[in-house]
């Protein structure tokens, strides 16, 4: 091991790191909104020209593998001459834009799940007690369904947005100098793996372990009535 | 198939690469993951460290990050070895068994925590009444906990599956032939990558819905006599 390597191209990795931060918080960012507005649709419509094609999306970005996402948006669109004629093309013969764009599909799609289980579960009396103060459906969506099944959606939510942050890895692959593209632009310059993707994954690793400590902390205050006693603290 | 430009036979044998690849890593993990599972539920601290140490570090880092490691890391480490024993020539590590290796690994620290899961949910009291029996430790895991932890470990299993069948397409990055590089040597030969990788995508679709369906039935079958109140 020679980290004086790693020490020389310390600025590579930072600009990894940052990178990396950008897309997942972009990603997530974004993925939760389509995820909240398709997860409501999915739990109070009926109507199949809106529920089909959102079960179609989730189905699709949940069925088949991120990578694939990525190279039909990033190399696929290039194929429509419609495409490049207009001014999407713009953003999508971008990487990073391609990534972003399809990292917040995916986790949305994935994020929509999660919250329409959630959904479906909020507790039968928590419902009856709105309808009878008297509360519009808006009003009851705001006020009561909504932040009751964002609690019991934090567990899985939180794992989804690891899994992100783990997903964004795939961004070097089409070029983007994420944590994982400094490693491997260092691997290729030095023929040094491990010092490489041994840094990669320990700064991978304290992100990983950095999130799960506030997600932690967050279940431990929002969650705190459905633990056992003596073990929430805030 | 047309629409493929006569690569659908390509596809097709890179399909078949792809469930290999995915069934022998799914084996490795399973194997992994009782392993971990036993290690962390065993009295003996050393082997508990271990498999939390695993568990943890596996979790913690992408698969992209770990398989690259595995790759460029495993080759330079076996000719190093090699050079140590006294070989002089370059050793080439294959691609399939790196990648296998490599997912099975990856996939082992998560079936460890599911098999955990599952075995803590087989009643102590059907165990001890296994060793009442007179039955040793390798039996009462054989007769009494390895069939009564399926059911509680499919739904696990299942997830861990769907995740690992995705995970196989990062093979490709390394230089394996499945449907995935299969799909971009496609694209890049005819200019039509959103075909190609509409294809790999639908070949993916079909894999996973299979599996769902399969795995609905193994979960009624191994819950029959179960009561759901």
């Amino acid at each position: 091991m020679n980290y004086s390597i790693i020490l020389e191209n310390a600025g590579i990795y930072w600009e990894g790191i940052g990178n990396t931060l950008e897309l997942v918080s972009l990603s997530v960012f974004f993925g939760f909104f389509i995820a909240v507005i398709l997860a409501v649709i999915l739990t109070n419509s009926t109507n199949l020209f809106l529920t089909l094609p959102i079960r179609a999306f989730v189905y699709f970005f949940r069925g088949t593998p991120l990578l694939i996402q990525m190279f039909l948006v990033y190399y696929g669109m290039g194929q429509f001459d419609w495409i490049k004629s207009t001014f999407l093309w713009d953003y999508f013969k971008e990487a990073h834009f391609c990534a972003l764009f399809v990292f917040a599909l995916n986790t949305g799609a994935y994020t929509t799940e999660i919250f329409r289980g959630s959904i479906i579960n909020t507790p039968r009396g928590e419902i009856e007690a709105a309808k009878a103060a008297g509360m519009s459906q808006l009003l009851m969506l705001r006020r009561i369904i909504l932040p009751s099944s964002f609690r019991r959606a934090l567990p899985a939510y939180g794992n989804e947005i690891i899994f992100m942050l783990h997903g964004t890895a795939l961004a070097s692959v089409i070029t983007i100098v994420d944590i994982t593209g400094a490693a491997r632009i260092v691997n290729s310059r030095f023929y040094s793996p491990y010092e490489a993707f041994v840094t990669a994954g320990l700064l991978y690793m304290t992100i990983t372990f950095s999130m799960v400590w506030v997600l932690k902390r967050m279940e431990n205050r929002w969650l705190a009535h459905l633990q056992r006693n003596g073990s929430s603290r805030g | 198939m047309m629409p493929l430009q006569g690569y659908g036979p390509s596809i097709w044998s890179g399909t078949l690469l792809t469930i290999n690849v995915s069934l022998v890593s799914l084996l490795i993990a399973m194997i992994l993951g009782i392993l971990g599972a036993l290690a962390k539920l065993s009295g003996i601290r050393l082997l508990k460290i271990i498999a939390q140490v695993y568990t943890t570090v596996i979790r913690g880092i992408p698969d992209l990050v770990v398989m690259l490691l595995v790759f460029f890391g495993g080759q330079t480490l076996v000719n190093q070895l090699a050079e140590i024993v006294g070989y002089d020539g370059y050793i080439d590590i294959n691609p399939y068994i790196a990648g296998v290796s490599t997912i099975g690994f990856i996939f082992g620290a998560y079936m460890t925590e599911t098999f955990r899961g599952a075995i803590l949910a087989v009643p102590y009291g059907q165990l001890e009444a296994g060793y009442a029996y007179g039955m040793g430790r390798r039996l009462v895991f054989l007769r009494i906990l390895l069939p009564q932890m399926v059911r509680h470990a499919i739904p696990g299993f299942g997830n861990n599956w769907l995740v690992l069948t995705k995970a196989t397409a990062l093979v490709s990055i390394i230089g394996l032939d499945d449907m995935v590089r299969k799909a971009s040597l496609a694209a890049g030969a005819t200019r039509m990558p959103f075909t190609f990788y509409a294809a790999v995508a639908f070949m993916y679709l079909m894999i996973t819905t299979v599996s769902v369906y399969l795995l609905q039935w193994l979960e009624k079958k191994y819950s029959f006599g179960v009561r759901k109140d």
